[in-house]
């Protein structure tokens, strides 16, 4: 097989680990005692998982006691939609929350508009005649299109109404500053491999005088919050990635560049494709584009055999894809949603790997388009 | 000089050639992928999705992969080719499973084999291989292409237990240029034997069965669940006009059948001899009764040499089912299509539903699906005479 260099384009599904990342890690592999542990093996390990818990409450803006490790952002999300649900009379998330958190809430759905942004009106609404309080969930920016989501004003709402309110800021971490007092929201969940940390690591941040109940039992962890012991290595790493986060977004600017620049020889070379959110506010490194006629399988397949990563929304272990519950909360045609592949960049991102990409890529809308 | 034609026909070198292998996860396709990736070929492995197991098998609907398509990405790993999944399920249930279900409802006894290579597997997995730029797309079949100057021919498998080339009759020339059966020489031990030499986790595993969709055999309940008001209630009639009995709908019938009737008290045993949907009756009688030596076919393809069989009759060998030696028959090209088959003696296995497929010696030439008898039609005293078995031409054996 001729192979072309990888070139790495699905950082939204997981980033490289960070050099930082790595050699943190590395340093304090060894480091194997249980935090929990009296001894000066525990106290070591105690030691390494508070300084990542500053590192990352400080990522956030939050109070070093309110960072609840757990396994990852699924975890986080479970523990926030669970362990906040407690006393309230309803739960309602917006349409286009990962299934992580969609999979905690019944029917109810805040709309979003054609742009992919949440309808605060239609928040509003249900929030004044739905039942009392409620818990709501919306996300911060979102994974497939990179949509950015008007949180603080959501959680207005929330305050206004009586209703608590978690975002998942899984995908904005390491892409756009994240302050958990200025978005005024009740928990805030992050996972570390998305931005150049470990998988397997991830943290939900929640607010002064927030009543969580833990869903994980067992040892006190965690301020009770979380049973089991830390995941050391991973949370090391989280600590070494959150450190990383100023550089990272200092890199931003130099990546949203390569975006302008790509999606300007798509829009070019291939009008007939449709990129999503590119009016409004997005994460500077995702586009999520349509390219009718070619379905997202073939699209993937095709790059994957160009030696381009990208991803086409949220395969199943079976491979089957299903049009994209965001896209389709946003009013595509089902038909074009399943024609569509997200293509998301990152800090070892070069020109010439947009250059792969658009090598690869272009052809197909040529053939599609003939 | 120029480059020599490599295994799969193509004058150029292995690496550049890119074959498209389906993968079901089993044995055969499994040692494909090895062999084509041990010749030096950029092998590309494509596992469909064509139902979804735990809904079939009654339990919870679940979104994931089945035993196979893990499997398939296993063999894939270890022997270090991509591997991607293709979701077909709209077009599997469309064009195999609900036209199995209708086949029965019309009483018929089809073949969703041959659905399933004609659909899914030589039209849309066929496509996904050129979309993937690949030159040639090689399946599992033990079947034989062969290349006879230029020009693709189909021929029986070397090891007869394993030929499936009934269930390839379907394929159009343009197909054939393009699939390359790289197991239509080999027995299934000696698969299996390279299976174990490339140490593919999945030699132990056992042949597939029947109908993959049908697990445990039950087809009437696949039926019942993809067309719940399917099983109407019927009489059993014997020809001699008798009602013999009730039944609980055609799609537990086939033609030919003799368990399952639930009939006792007859001189002799009964078979089904004619099913008729329109009424719901099942048509039962003695063994000489579901003896014919003439019936239609529709949706007949040709691959033999020439557009097609002749009008004035063109003598040939035709498999009714798949586990039948070939029979010689006279084929008489009827309307486009359509084409009358007239056998040698009379057979008591004429299936509506079934393929009859059409052999030159072990050369595939095509085939046709047996339409339902419209009555007893006694074959013309003219056809009769016509269907003298053949004896010159082509080398039949």
């Amino acid at each position: 097989m001729a192979h072309d260099p990888l070139c790495y384009l699905d950082y939204n599904a997981t980033a490289p680990v960070l050099p930082e990342v790595l050699s943190a890690v590395t340093a304090d592999i060894a480091c194997f005692g249980n935090p929990s542990s009296v001894h000066a093996a525990g106290r070591r390990a105690r030691a390494v998982v508070e300084d990542a818990r500053e590192a990352i409450a400080a990522m956030v803006n939050a109070s070093v006691q309110h960072v609840v490790f757990t396994s990852g952002g699924t975890e986080a999300n479970a523990l926030a939609m669970r362990g906040l649900a407690g006393g309230c009379a309803a739960v309602l998330a917006s349409a286009i929350e990962h299934p992580s958190v969609l999979a905690h809430v019944g029917e109810n759905r805040i709309a979003v508009d054609h742009n992919g942004i949440i309808d605060l009106a239609d928040l509003e609404r249900q929030l004044s005649t739905g039942p009392s309080p409620a818990l709501i969930a919306v996300m911060l920016a979102n994974n497939e299109t990179g949509i950015v989501q008007p949180v603080a004003q959501a959680a207005e709402l929330a305050r206004k109404y009586g209703a608590r309110i978690h975002c998942d800021a899984v995908q904005a971490a390491g892409k756009i500053p994240i302050d958990m007092r200025a978005l005024g929201v009740d928990s805030l969940s992050l996972s570390a491999h998305k931005f150049g940390g470990l998988k397997g690591a991830g943290a939900l941040v929640i607010r002064a005088g927030v009543d969580l109940a833990a869903d994980m039992l067992g040892g006190g962890q965690e301020r009770r919050r979380r049973a089991g012991t830390e995941n050391v290595p991973g949370i090391v790493g989280f600590g070494a990635a959150a450190r990383a986060v100023t550089k990272l977004l200092a890199n931003m600017p130099r990546i949203e560049g390569l975006r302008a620049d790509m999606e300007r020889f798509v829009s070019h070379s291939a009008p007939q494709a449709r990129i999503f959110g590119k009016d409004v506010e997005r994460l500077g490194n995702t586009m999520c584009v349509v390219l009718p006629g070619v379905s997202s399988e073939t699209q993937v397949m095709r790059l994957d055999l160009a030696g381009v990563a990208v991803s086409a929304g949220s395969a199943c272990s079976s491979g089957k894809i299903a049009p994209s519950h965001v896209l389709l909360a946003m009013g595509v045609d089902p038909a074009e949603a399943k024609s569509a592949i997200r293509v998301s960049l990152g800090w070892d991102t070069k020109p010439e790997d947009v250059m792969q990409f658009l090598k690869a890529w272009l052809p197909l809308a040529s053939s599609a388009a003939a | 000089m120029s480059t020599p034609v490599n295994s799969m026909g193509f004058a150029k070198a292995p690496a550049d050639t890119r074959v498209v292998v389906a993968m079901s996860g089993g044995v055969d396709s499994s040692v494909v992928a090895a062999l084509l990736k041990s010749q030096g070929y950029d092998v590309v492995g494509l596992t469909m999705q064509l139902y979804d197991h735990g809904a079939m098998t009654a339990k919870s609907k679940t979104c994931c992969a089945g035993q196979d398509i893990y499997d398939a990405r296993r063999v894939s790993d270890m022997i270090g080719i991509p591997h991607y999944v293709v979701d077909y399920e709209t077009t599997f249930k469309a064009d195999v499973m609900d036209r199995f279900a209708d086949g029965y409802i019309h009483g018929e006894t089809p073949v969703p084999c041959v659905l399933c290579n004609q659909t899914v597997k030589f039209r849309d997995l066929l496509k996904a291989a050129k979309d993937l730029g690949a030159d040639a797309l090689a399946t599992g079949h033990y079947v034989q292409r062969i290349d006879n100057g230029g020009r693709a021919e189909l021929r029986q498998a070397i090891d007869p237990d394993r030929d499936q080339s009934y269930f390839l009759f379907t394929t159009t020339r343009a197909q054939l240029d393009f699939v390359r059966f790289p197991l239509g020489g080999l027995t299934k031990p000696e698969t299996r034997d390279l299976c174990i030499s490339f140490g593919l986790h999945v030699a132990a595993k056992p042949d597939s069965q029947d109908i993959c969709f049908v697990p445990n055999g039950d087809y009437a309940a696949v039926i019942r669940k993809l067309r719940p008001d399917a099983a109407q209630l019927g009489e059993i009639v014997h020809i001699d006009g008798r009602v013999l009995g009730k039944h609980e709908g055609v799609i537990h019938f086939t033609v030919g059948q003799r368990k399952g009737l639930g009939i006792g008290g007859e001189a002799e045993p009964l078979y089904v001899v004619r099913i008729e949907p329109d009424t719901g009756r099942v048509i039962a009688g003695p063994k000489e009764a579901l003896l014919r030596q003439s019936f239609a076919l529709h949706s007949v393809n040709w691959i033999g040499d020439g557009e097609g069989p002749s009008s004035e009759g063109t003598p040939v060998r035709v498999k009714l089912r798949n586990t039948h030696t070939p029979i010689a028959a006279t084929i008489f090209a009827d309307a486009p299509g359509s084409a009358r088959v007239v056998l040698g003696e009379p057979e008591a296995a004429v299936t509506p539903g079934q393929a009859c497929v059409f052999y030159d010696g072990a050369r595939v030439l095509g085939g046709g699906w047996i339409a339902r008898d419209k009555a007893d039609q006694p074959i013309p005293h003219n056809l009769r005479r016509q269907a003298q078995p053949p004896t010159v031409a082509g080398g039949l054996n």
